[in-house]
């Protein structure tokens, strides 16, 4: 069954870290859209933690469109990491992976900075 | 006695006396001694205003001195547009006066008039060598291209189990790329893509010199390896210096699938498997550029539903109007993508026109051939009468959230089957995107009506058929979502969910009874993934 979505919001030195747990569905759209605007009101970029999503359906990519061209429009960098082998395909065929930067794992996504 | 100076802006013949010149026998020929530009000689004349008495000047000027050497008395400038187009230098009269103040009045008057003339013959003769230059770089062009033309494959090779296909636009300067198939004993093809660097004629002569040794080394040798080996020690002898040829050959077992590949220094082939897009890797120097180069033989087992594309770096190293290469990452993520449509050759070059722009000159030839393993007729037949055997069934509401029993359902059924990771992740996918659409659109959301999922298999695919009461509506027609208009708010940001399907599973069918309408996903079994 469905795993409700959760966001938090840490800051990092160069930014924001939006660490979700749960099914990136389009019930996640209202949580993760206020925990962009939660990280997004510091400078500098937002990196999305996917370690603990298990699902993510063709909704939820939706979702992650309508954060993308939020950050979009104020020239905002977004990263990810945390992405299983077959979501960072997903990704890729998608090409959300054009507009993001996919990191291989949080130390990487964080030292990038 | 006179000889007239040209100054020469364009190589060309040097001026001869003509008979009048040499006529009367007290006539003495000057040499023509040119004035070099920037000589103050130059400046002089230029300013002078008329014929100047070589008497009167005294001048540190190289060919000042030439020339009163060959006993000039009066230089005459032939002055145009402010420009010294050549002058006239006399000796001394034959009445050994000098010239007298009349004489020097009316050359004065004569050079006047005969300087527009000379400079008007000027512009001609370079508006001549100009056109004529332009005719022979067009003539040349043609040349080369009838010659690429020529040697291209006229047609694509048929084979049952593939389908190959291929595209060639040449740039207005034609480069120097070409593939070819070669037809080998026991059902093999030979494919060759190749580049070589300059353009023009001589490229085409050495992409036609290239050609041919490769084919003739294919029927010699069954290793790709082997092959540019020889071609390689063939070829370097006979090069032009500072030319050489990037070329892959790979020699595919049509039966078994197996190609078997050596690469000298060309663009990688990228193969779209079901783990995502693969680069072929093995490592070799171009060709002709020095002999006794070894070269690295490879081999990859093309699955069904596998695709190969070959390049030519004109596709890669194309630039965006702001000046941005396309590059390979671009290049694989649209390999990555079924089009809609399958034709990959199409999807590429459209991609390509929209990123450098549809009125820009295109820079360099572009290559591509696209070879494809389908399923065989004869595979496809053992696959379908190979009756598939049910392994689970199941009916759900048509409730939001509901997909993801259907996917945890179908993950046990299919446990037995060890897909691999790959595959079965790809398989929840797609069953997850195929239940929620037939729950939304199929079934509206109606919560009295069914949606009924049967998982089969037989030992060469798996099916999952997923039915809701949507009638006979067809399946919607997937096209590919684009994000670049999803991302500036221009569509929606939905309308993902057939398009993944269908990139998730090897072949998706839909059919319909005008009450229910099943959507069928086949997945192989086995292959790469």
């Amino acid at each position: 069954m469905n795993h409700a979505f959760e966001a938090r919001v840490s800051v990092i030195d160069d930014g924001a870290v939006v660490t979700m747990s749960g099914t990136v569905d389009r019930a996640a759209k209202q949580d993760l859209e206020a925990a962009y605007d939660e990280a997004s009101s510091s400078p500098g970029r937002v990196l999305l933690d996917f370690r603990g999503v298990d699902y993510i359906n063709s909704t939820g990519i939706a979702v992650i469109v309508g954060v993308l061209a939020m950050a979009r429009a104020e020239n905002r960098e977004v990263g990810a990491f945390g992405l299983t082998e077959h979501y960072r395909e997903v990704f890729n065929i998608t090409r959300l992976a054009d507009f993001m930067t996919i990191y291989e794992d949080e130390t990487a996504a964080v030292a990038a900075g | 006695m006179v000889q007239l100076m040209r100054r020469r802006r364009t190589e060309g013949t040097e001026p001869t006396p003509t008979s009048s010149q040499v006529a009367a026998s007290k006539t003495r020929l000057i040499d023509a001694i040119p004035i070099p530009p920037g000589d103050p000689l130059e400046t002089l004349l230029l300013t002078s205003g008329g014929p100047v008495r070589l008497r009167d000047l005294d001048l540190e000027s190289e060919a000042l001195v030439s020339i009163r050497a060959a006993g000039v008395e009066l230089i005459v400038p032939l002055i145009g547009q402010g420009e010294l187009l050549g002058a006239l230098y006399l000796g001394p009269r034959l009445s050994d006066q000098p010239y007298s103040t009349d004489d020097r009045r009316l050359l004065g008057s004569l050079a006047s008039q005969v300087a527009p003339a000379m400079k008007v013959a000027q512009l001609v003769r370079e508006q001549q060598a100009e056109a004529e230059e332009r005719e022979r770089i067009q003539q040349e062009l043609q040349v080369a291209a009838l010659i690429q033309q020529t040697l291209l494959p006229k047609e694509l090779p048929a084979i049952p189990g593939w389908h190959v296909d291929a595209f060639y636009r040449p740039a207005r300067a034609v480069g120097g790329d070409f593939y070819d198939f070669i037809p080998l004993a026991d059902g093999r093809l030979g494919v060759v893509i190749g580049d070589v660097t300059d353009k023009g004629v001589p490229a085409a002569l050495v992409m036609a010199t290239c050609r041919s040794m490769l084919r003739s080394a294919a029927q010699r040798h069954d290793s790709p390896s082997a092959v540019l080996s020889d071609v390689n020690g063939a070829l370097v002898p006979e090069i032009p210096p500072a030319m050489f040829v990037t070329c892959l050959y790979a020699i595919i077992d049509t039966a078994a699938g197996e190609v078997v590949f050596a690469n000298a220094g060309h663009n990688l082939p990228y193969v779209r498997s079901s783990e995502g897009v693969i680069e072929l890797r093995a490592t070799g120097m171009p060709l002709g550029l020095m002999p006794d180069m070894p070269y690295d033989e490879q081999r990859y087992l093309m699955a069904p539903g596998e695709v190969m594309v070959l390049t030519s770096d004109g596709i890669t190293e194309a630039h965006s109007p702001e000046g941005e290469m396309y590059g390979f990452a671009r290049l694989m993520n649209r390999v990555a993508r079924k089009p809609s449509d399958g034709d990959l050759v199409a999807a590429i070059v459209t991609e390509l026109e929209s990123f450098t722009g549809e009125t820009a000159e295109q820079e360099d030839d572009i290559t591509l051939v696209v070879v494809r393993r389908t399923m065989s007729a004869q595979e496809s037949a053992s696959a379908f009468d190979h009756p598939l055997e049910m392994i689970d069934r199941f009916t759900l509401a048509s409730e939001d959230g509901n997909e993801r029993i259907a996917i945890d359902r179908v993950t046990v059924a299919v446990d037995p089957l060890a897909l691999g990771t790959g595959r079965l992740e790809r398989l929840k996918t797609a069953v997850g995107e195929t239940v929620m659409n037939a729950i939304e659109h199929g079934n509206q959301n109606r919560r009295d009506l069914d949606v009924d999922v049967e998982v089969s298999a037989n030992e060469h695919v798996v099916s999952v058929r997923v039915t809701d009461q949507g009638g006979s509506a067809a399946m919607p027609q997937v096209a590919t979502p684009d994000i670049e208009a999803k991302l500036a708010g221009e569509q929606t940001p939905r309308g993902w969910g057939l398009f993944l399907v269908e990139q998730m599973v090897d072949e998706v069918r839909s059919t319909s009874d005008g009450g229910a309408h099943t959507i069928e996903l086949i997945m192989n079994r086995e292959g790469a993934g």
